[in-house]
């Protein structure tokens, strides 16, 4: 049981973790990703490469819809860039992986900077629809700028070469891939312990109140659509290493309403939400697969009927979250540790 | 000066208002028509009138909301009536509205450390790493707000509470908490006590008169509880229908005929009036 928790400074108090408990927890889930490649199968790894790629993504739809209160319809467009980018500059000119990242995110920021313009006019719906005709339009550039994306039939990617190794399969990858996600996770969880990360709550909340206090919304707007892009941009750029083609299909508009669906799943202006929701909106789909093959010793033509009716329990259950759970799986695991905080004694 | 708080740092002195000859208009409304109102430094200044006068109007256009089609804002002398609305709050303008503009999914502690945002100047690389920079900024601002912010209004019980679940009058006390996060050296409080019980309304006035006495600053409120209005401003400034009516202490509005002519009609006593609201007795 922990009873309450005694701070000597404020450092303490405003620490990235509050508790010892926490700490521990945090220590656990690195050691666990360290120890998960020693399950050898190929299917998990690469599971857990696209997992953690998608948590990218995710935690950087949801600093500026979670966050900032913008909502976007466009972020799948800005994976896209990142993964061109990255085929871009390492087919082309064999440029080094992580400058390649660095780029990927760079120019899906600069593209998210103007995509993120309109904002500053319109809200909510208005703007959604906003970033889904940049989307649209970026889709048109990817399929008609041949010289560069290769047209219809897109960019072979080489294989992602770190210093002589040939990270050519998701066992390797993943050594590339579970650094970036988890600093750029927590650089996402400092951000909302400073200045900036307030400015684009202060957004959300109330920006007529944001602007009064000082806070320029033209400047943080735009830099949480930036930002945004960015971490959409590194997830394409990796997603690019991982599938070593992109075309103009590899992100459909879909791909956007999955990130969204994982904002809001998870848990909308949480850092833990996004990777729940990543984490459960990649997973649940294979997880379904998976039951439906388990049951085929017993009804043989399990496969063909139940492969329909996964959509339907897959949609079932985000429609049963946003009912049961609007603040997302997030909520459930803020209720889960409270509980566990005062056990065995209840509130 | 602040003998609570002898840590505190030299505040910035109190700023002297002058506003000259403000109009607004919204179409064919003149919600403010010539309005002159000068407001002393360190002085508890009233703005009051019946509804619709144009108390919120000036306010506005005081704070940079409204863009004023005549007259000029000064602020120590210094005209502002062009600077934006969010610069205005590094020069030192801070204030609240009348229904409360909090960030409701923020706890106290944020909302009120979002009042120095313009203050700060960690960037968003700083900010990733939470590193140098960015985390000096944070202990010196937390150290700060704790100090002479959350002691000073009492509020340390609910620091981590979100705003959202806070009482009325607790959220009332939050935004002007906020206000005074922003360093300000004046106050404007719209409607501060409105829609309090008596002992909310008491509980304001007095964090009111200290943060006037304690950080030395010039506060104007705009008001309808007359008690209160009448028990702590220095000088009261009375519109009706945009016009600037009677301004003086707050003796010489109440025996003001035009004043009484504007609460009450042709004819009558704003003194039955006042009567009329929970008066903040022991406050004055």
């Amino acid at each position: 049981m922990r009873v309450g928790t005694a701070k000597e400074s404020y450092a303490a108090d405003e620490g990235l973790f509050k508790t010892d408990t926490q700490k521990v927890w945090f220590g656990l889930l690195m050691a666990g990703l360290l120890l998960f490649p020693l399950n050898g199968s190929n299917y998990w790894m690469f599971l857990a490469v696209l997992v953690m790629i998608n948590v990218i993504s995710t935690t950087g739809l949801n600093i500026l819809t979670g966050y900032t209160g913008q909502v976007s319809l466009g972020h799948a467009a800005f994976m896209a860039v990142g993964a061109y980018t990255v085929a871009f500059f390492d087919g082309r000119f064999d440029t080094p992986v992580l400058l390649n990242l660095v780029l990927a995110g760079a120019v899906a920021a600069g593209i998210g900077y103007l995509v993120g313009l309109p904002s500053l006019r319109i809200k909510g719906l208005y703007l959604a629809i906003a970033t889904l005709a940049a989307s649209v339009i970026l889709g048109f550039v990817f399929l008609n700028w041949t010289p560069v994306t290769g047209g219809l039939r897109g960019l072979n990617v080489p294989t992602a070469t770190i210093a002589g190794i040939e990270l050519a399969t998701p066992d390797r990858l993943y050594w590339l891939v579970m650094p970036i996600c988890v600093v750029m996770v927590l650089a996402a969880k400092n951000l909302f312990r400073t200045r900036v990360g307030r400015a684009f709550i202060a957004i959300r909340d109330r920006d007529i109140s944001a602007e009064i206090i000082g806070i320029s919304l033209f400047k943080y707007k735009l830099m949480s659509f930036a930002i945004s892009s960015f971490y959409a941009g590194v997830a394409g750029g990796l997603w690019a290493y991982l599938f070593r083609v992109v075309t103009p299909e590899s992100f459909p508009a879909l791909a956007s309403i999955f990130f969204l669906a994982a904002v809001i799943v998870g848990g909308a202006g949480t850092i833990v939400g996004g990777i729940f929701g990543a984490v459960f909106m990649t997973l649940i789909p294979e997880f379904l697969k998976l039951s439906a093959t388990a049951l085929v010793p017993w009804f043989p033509d399990a496969s063909i009927y139940l492969a329909p009716v996964r959509n339907i329990i897959f949609g079932l259950l985000i429609i049963g979250f946003l009912i049961f759970e609007p603040m997302g799986l997030a909520e459930m695991w803020r209720r889960t540790r409270r509980y566990f905080a005062l056990w065995p004694f209840r509130t | 000066m602040s003998p609570l708080h002898p840590a505190a740092p030299v505040r910035p002195p109190a700023a002297r208002l002058d506003v000259e000859n403000l109009s607004l208009q919204f179409g064919g409304v003149k919600a403010l028509d010539g309005i002159d109102l000068n407001v002393a430094p360190g002085s508890i200044t009233a703005l009051i009138g019946p509804n619709g006068a144009g108390k919120t109007s000036a306010f506005n256009s005081i704070s940079g909301f409204y863009k004023p089609k005549t007259g000029t804002v000064r602020l120590d002398g210094e005209d502002i009536t062009a600077v934006p609305a969010r610069d205005r709050a590094k020069l030192g303008l801070a204030r609240t509205f009348q229904n409360i503009a909090l960030f409701r999914g923020m706890t106290v502690l944020d909302n009120i450390k979002l009042g120095r945002h313009a203050h700060l100047t960690a960037g968003v690389f700083d900010a990733f790493l939470y590193w140098g920079k960015a985390k000096r900024e944070e202990m010196e601002l937390r150290a700060e707000v704790e100090r002479d912010v959350i002691d000073f209004l009492e509020l340390d019980h609910i620091r981590n509470v979100p705003v959202a679940i806070l009482p009325y009058g607790l959220q009332k006390k939050v935004e002007l908490a906020r206000a005074l996060a922003m360093r300000p050296r004046i106050l404007m409080l719209d409607e501060p006590v409105a829609g309090m019980n008596r002992e909310e309304t008491e509980d304001m006035a007095r964090a009111i008169l200290d943060v006037r006495e304690e950080w030395g600053v010039t506060v104007l409120l705009v008001e309808h509880d007359m008690g209160m209005v009448m028990d702590i401003s220095d000088h009261v400034c009375v519109l009706n229908f945009g016009r600037r009516i009677a301004a003086g202490t707050p003796e010489e509005v109440r025996n003001n005929p035009d004043v009484i002519k504007a609460y009450l009609g042709s004819s009558g006593d704003p003194r039955r009036a006042a009567e009329g609201h929970a008066p903040v007795g022991e406050v004055a």
